[in-house]
């Protein structure tokens, strides 16, 4: 559906998007990941023919989107980190404005209009002034905008960002309800967003792609090792040397908790080893008393690869065990 | 052509929901009032003279279209002055601003559609403008029997160049993202416009044919007059498509400096 060939831009001599390639298969949900200033919004501007590409070509549907841009444009519903809305139109007329703009025959315009008010739920604003209406409407009349026409292809840049939770909740839900009719990219910095929503993540640092993959390869796969939390009674010392004895272990930390040692054991991938640890407590006498896999989440590989060349300071603060640990870190910090 | 009028409709009706429709109209409507009425007082009391002195000693009647609606819709051109800015200073300097140009700018419309289409929607409320001056106009017919041909000439100039002076004020608006530049902008071009032959009306010098050409004033007087000539119609036409021609690229270039 979508294909994307050696793209560069460039604004001057600043190079915002360098050499990306990627492709997007019909049905999917794409998530672009990148900290502010990647080139996320760049690329998806590429995508919908609102700025042309320096070098390189994009494909949406086929056609190119600098020499059949017009094609493109009528197969692409886009909704622009802020909602392309005018404030002194209400909400209905609006909506009538952009059929229009996007060729939609008028016989079919109501029933289209009415079609992506239900979809979106803004039947009980739809006579109001948008400059009236709050964020979360806004951005709910700004996807209603970019569904008008059915698009193949959706892309959606930023779409929860300002809102509030139960919004983010209720925007999520509805890009995950357009799944499967259309195609899907959409850009983030919030990771939640793409472990929840997309199928495919796409990872964007400085302009070029670090990983594309699913959520689930990249957090397991690409990092090439696990975590296992284990909950023991024992002697410090001799559990960090007897743990760190087991085949496989690469390093061992323990804190006390309770009278209990709380470890955190990183490993090679290995589905033996969880077994191979309990084993060695098990086999020493001590009490097992608690063992949970810890997943590595997107969020540690995210760090890991935009922060490759960063100074090293930076490394090491995610190579903290601390940082990198999930289940003491919920999102929220890398949200902001 | 969909395209073009769905921007022009949604353009016209949007001066409508800001105060701007409102104030031009109404700033049309006040001066021009004072213009028209002022002449027409001074006109019935030079016919009653005229009666007075010479009833009817070969001397023709005054003319009402030569002393009343000529300078009335003369003076109304530099009232454009003030006022055009007005009308397009938002055209596209308000969509830079608020982003909503990427929803034009992504949508299956050619650019000459949205350029074409903006210009109108501005043309519409000029032209709602001109109607205040009809109605006022029209007035005449009850009491008098002026040549409507000439009246109609002269407003057809008014058309013309306030299309010229819209589109040049289009342009500008696609250079900015302030409605206040954009108009500021629009004024400051349209007056140097206005009195590049001033300067230069004493001497012969081919600067100053050239300048007599370019001026926006000099090519209203023969439509005023009820004259329709065809270097000022051409010009007129010229400058429009000039200055939809150069929105076009500004627009464009948008798209490669965004």
């Amino acid at each position: 559906m979508i294909k994307v060939e050696g793209v560069t831009k460039r604004y001057g001599p600043a190079v915002a998007v360098k050499n990306v390639s990627f492709k997007v298969e019909r049905g999917e949900i794409v998530g672009f990941l990148g900290p502010n200033g990647a080139g996320k919004t760049t690329t998806m501007r590429i995508l919908t023919g609102f700025l042309p590409p320096t070098e390189g070509t994009a494909l949406v549907g086929g056609y190119d989107v600098q020499k059949e841009p017009i094609e493109v444009k009528k197969r692409i519903g886009y909704l622009p980190e802020t909602p392309p809305l005018y404030p002194e139109m209400e909400v209905v007329d609006y909506l009538r404005f952009v059929a229009k703009l996007k060729g939609i025959e008028s016989g079919d315009e109501n029933r289209r209009i009415d079609s992506v008010i239900d979809r979106t739920s803004i039947g009980d604003v739809k006579d109001k002034l948008i400059g009236k209406l709050s964020k979360g409407y806004r951005q709910r009349v700004g996807l209603a905008q970019a569904l008008i026409h059915s698009p193949d292809v959706l892309v959606l840049d930023e779409p929860t960002s300002g809102l509030d939770p139960k919004q983010i909740i209720e925007v999520r839900e509805l890009i995950r309800s357009l799944a499967g009719e259309h195609t899907i990219i959409l850009s983030t910095h919030i990771l939640p967003e793409v472990s929840g929503t997309c199928g495919r993540v796409i990872i964007i640092n400085e302009g070029r792609i670090e990983a594309n993959d699913t959520p689930e390869n990249l957090t397991s796969q690409l990092q090439g090792a696990q975590a296992v939390r284990l909950e023991v009674d024992g002697p410090e010392d001799e559990v960090l040397r007897r743990l760190g004895d087991v085949p496989g272990v690469n390093a061992v930390s323990c804190e006390n908790a309770a009278g209990r040692l709380v470890c955190r054991v990183e490993a090679e991938k290995d589905p033996e080893t969880p077994r191979r640890l309990a084993d060695a407590v098990v086999n020493l006498g001590w009490g097992l008393y608690g063992m949970q896999s810890l997943s590595l989440s997107l969020e540690d590989i995210f760090l890991k690869l935009t922060d490759h060349d960063k100074a090293p300071a930076a490394r090491d603060a995610v190579a903290d065990p601390e940082a990198a640990d999930p289940a003491a870190e919920p999102p929220e910090e890398v949200n902001e | 052509m969909k395209n073009v009028a769905a921007i022009a409709m949604r353009e016209f009706k949007v001066y409508f929901s800001s105060p701007i429709a409102y104030i031009v109209l109404a700033m049309f409507a006040a001066i021009f009032g004072y213009f028209f009425s002022t002449g027409l007082a001074y006109f019935a009391q030079f016919s009653a003279q005229a009666a007075m002195q010479g009833g009817g000693m070969g001397m023709p009647p005054l003319n009402i279209n030569q002393f009343v609606v000529a300078p009335s819709l003369g003076n109304m051109t530099i009232v454009l002055l003030f006022l055009v800015p007005m009308i397009t200073m938002r055209l596209f300097a308000e969509e830079k601003r608020s982003g909503t140009v990427e929803l034009l700018l992504t949508s299956p419309v050619k650019d000459y559609e949205i350029i074409i289409g903006k210009w109108l929607g501005a043309m519409l409320l000029f032209c709602a403008m001109l109607l205040v001056a009809v109605i006022n106009l029209s007035l005449l017919f009850f009491y008098t029997t002026p040549d409507w041909r000439p009246m109609l000439v002269a407003l057809l100039g008014l058309i013309l160049m306030g299309g010229a002076m819209t589109a040049v004020g289009a342009f500008l608006s696609t250079l900015t993202k302030n409605q206040i530049v954009a108009a500021a902008l629009t004024f400051g071009f349209l007056l140097l416009l206005w009195v590049l032959n001033w300067a230069t009306s004493f001497s012969n010098s081919t600067l100053s044919e050239l300048f007599e050409f370019l001026a926006l004033s000099p090519h209203f007087e023969q439509f005023s007059k009820g004259v329709i000539e065809l270097k000022d119609c051409t010009y007129y036409i010229s400058a429009i498509a000039l200055g939809l021609f150069l929105s076009k690229r500004s627009l464009e270039s948008l798209r490669w400096r965004a």
